[in-house]
């Protein structure tokens, strides 16, 4: 059986604009993804080397911010659901695959290392904006935070500066 | 009045909501196509625009969304996390972001979305991901400097723009239809083909309209606090009002009684409020009246709310904003708290006195006179300075 097509985006726009609606009308929040790999990365380090974690100023305050164990987070449980979410849309859309996805012309060794860098520096520019494209662009514009929408101008500015000097790896 | 957490929805049930909106998240992510990167990265090279229009057309839903429940009284804007503004660190995150992003290929929430699916690419994305993280906590004392720097604190984008509310959502929509077009075009360009349902004319026309309506009934309605405050200081409908009423001395004797079935709500300053209270009171100003905190406090189911301030047309004009609001079992005392204070709690003899009743009343008056100052001293000896205040959401990314 070939992949469904995918949902018109003005549809799946509407959607998820409705959703992020429900989210603060439930929640007094928004969507958000890079806080989830945060407390991720504080249960690991905390868990290996609990006495790093009482040493160093950034665990510290997330500790001051944040109680009980970092992994019980609002943040944590939405992107399990995500991972569900996207699972059975894969499924109903037969799109469940194992793959390496990239560009034709370059090389599985050169997809892997940029998808780890990419990630590497959009984790660690989420830390420093306060958010990602989940947190702050789209939460952020939704509820009109000056804050989210600056960071999300400087995101896609930022993408298109340095699209050009990228352009081997996709086109 | 939302937000529905705490309140309604505890904090545990709240991670089965997390759960269930998250279930949504990935759904729509990856119908919408955001689980593969080469329609993420098309955005950048022009030839695919799915990632503008759904996530324009989200932003601009859930804007007009917030805007109106907020407009119509249904959620409290105050209570819901607004992203704080660090500006040099939302531009420098940004752009690392951005450069992550035609890097990598994904942002984090479509990274996790495509490694739900089983892209490879994406679940080394998500990898990088903690990298970055904890590259970043163990870099933090050199980049805090940066990342507490030019604090704004949490703005709305049209107030330091300068603009009503409404106005920027109407000028924002009215862009993300332009972009729609012109990125339709550019597309066709790019690709060398058509796309015809890109380009859906009733979904502009139909968009264009709602901005339109929104906006021009943003303009001619006043938002309900507006509306109701108005109301109430128009003295011929105020007038007009006649609110249930609790006598000065039923008061006292309720205030005697250690009765629990009454409720004062005290309208005067905090300072006066804070000088003298009455037991089994609380301090409350109109304005609070329309937040979620003062809702829940009107809510406390069977008991009579006595309104009390110095004068009777302060307490009738609380009433009847609250009783607009919803509110029932409201009571004002006639002759406000002053005639409470002349004639209870600093009760002096009449010279003559006249029928049986009288008498009584005064005899009354009297022995509470004697009784009432002390139950007020009491009462604020046990009283701890308890401020229940909800808190503004915790969120961010």
């Amino acid at each position: 059986m070939s992949e469904t097509k995918y949902m018109n985006p003005y549809l799946a726009g509407f959607l998820l604009g409705l959703l992020l609606l429900i989210t603060v009308f439930i929640t007094g929040r928004g969507l958000g993804a890079s806080g989830a790999v945060k407390s991720g990365v504080v249960a690991i380090v905390n868990t290996i080397a609990p006495s790093h974690t009482n040493n160093t100023h950034f665990y510290k305050e997330y500790f001051e911010e944040h109680s009980g164990n970092p992994l019980k987070n609002w943040l944590v449980f939405e992107v399990i659901g995500v991972v569900i979410g996207a699972f059975i849309s894969g499924l109903i859309s037969n799109r469940l695959k194992f793959t390496l996805e990239h560009s034709p012309k370059v090389t599985n060794n050169i997809r892997i290392i940029t998808a780890l860098l990419g990630g590497a520096l959009f984790g660690f520019g989420a830390q420093l904006g306060r958010g990602c494209t989940s947190g702050a662009a789209l939460s952020g514009m939704g509820v009109l935070s000056a804050g989210g929408i600056i960071t999300m101008l400087a995101i896609f500015g930022g993408a298109y500066a340095f699209a050009y000097f990228f352009r081997k790896l996709w086109i | 009045m939302a937000p529905l957490v705490p309140d309604i929805i505890g904090n545990e049930l709240n991670f089965i909501v997390a759960i269930l909106i998250g279930i949504a998240f990935g759904f729509i992510l990856e119908q919408a196509g955001f689980s593969t990167s080469k329609k993420l990265v098309g955005l950048f090279y022009g030839y695919d625009f799915t990632v503008l229009r759904v996530f324009f057309t989200a932003g601009i839903t859930a804007m007009i969304g917030v805007i109106a429940l907020g407009h119509f009284g249904m959620l409290d804007l105050n209570l819901i996390y607004i992203n704080p503004t660090f500006i040099w660190s939302a531009i420098v995150g940004g752009l690392i972001m951005g450069l992550g992003f035609v890097v990598g290929g994904f942002c984090p929430g479509t990274s996790v979305c495509a490694a739900g699916i089983g892209k490879i690419d994406a679940m080394i994305f998500v990898g990088g991901s903690f990298l970055g993280v904890f590259a970043f906590a163990e870099g933090y004392p050199l980049f805090e400097g940066l990342y507490k720097a030019g604090n704004w604190g949490s703005p709305r984008i049209f107030e330091i723009m300068g603009m009503s509310q409404a106005l920027f959502a109407f000028l924002l929509t009215f862009m993300a239809v332009f972009a729609f077009i012109v990125t339709t075009k550019i597309e066709e360009k790019v690709s060398g083909k058509k796309n015809p349902e890109f380009l859906p004319v009733k979904l502009y026309a139909s968009l264009a309209v709602i901005a339109v309506l929104i906006g021009v009934s943003a303009f001619a309605l006043p938002n309900r606090q507006e509306y109701i405050t108005n109301q109430a200081s128009d003295e011929t409908k105020l007038s007009a009002y006649n609110p249930k009423t609790m006598t000065i001395d039923e008061l006292a004797f309720r205030i005697i009684d250690d009765d629990q079935k009454i409720q004062i709500i005290d309208f005067r300053t905090p300072e006066q409020f804070k000088e003298l209270n009455l037991p089994n009171s609380v301090n409350l100003s109109t304005e609070s009246m329309f937040t979620k905190d003062a809702t829940q406090m009107l809510l406390t189911n069977h008991k009579k709310r006595v309104f009390l301030a110095d004068d009777e047309v302060t307490e009738k004009r609380a009433a009847f904003i609250a009783e607009k609001l919803g509110f029932d079992e409201i009571y004002i005392v006639p002759g406000g708290l002053n005639s409470f204070k002349d004639n209870i709690l600093n009760f002096k003899p009449p010279e003559k006195i006249g029928s049986k009743q009288e008498s009584d009343t005064y005899a009354f008056r009297e022995k509470a006179s004697k009784i009432i100052p002390g139950i007020i001293e009491e009462n604020k000896l046990k009283q701890t300075p308890k401020k229940k205040e909800t808190k503004r959401t915790l969120g961010g990314c």
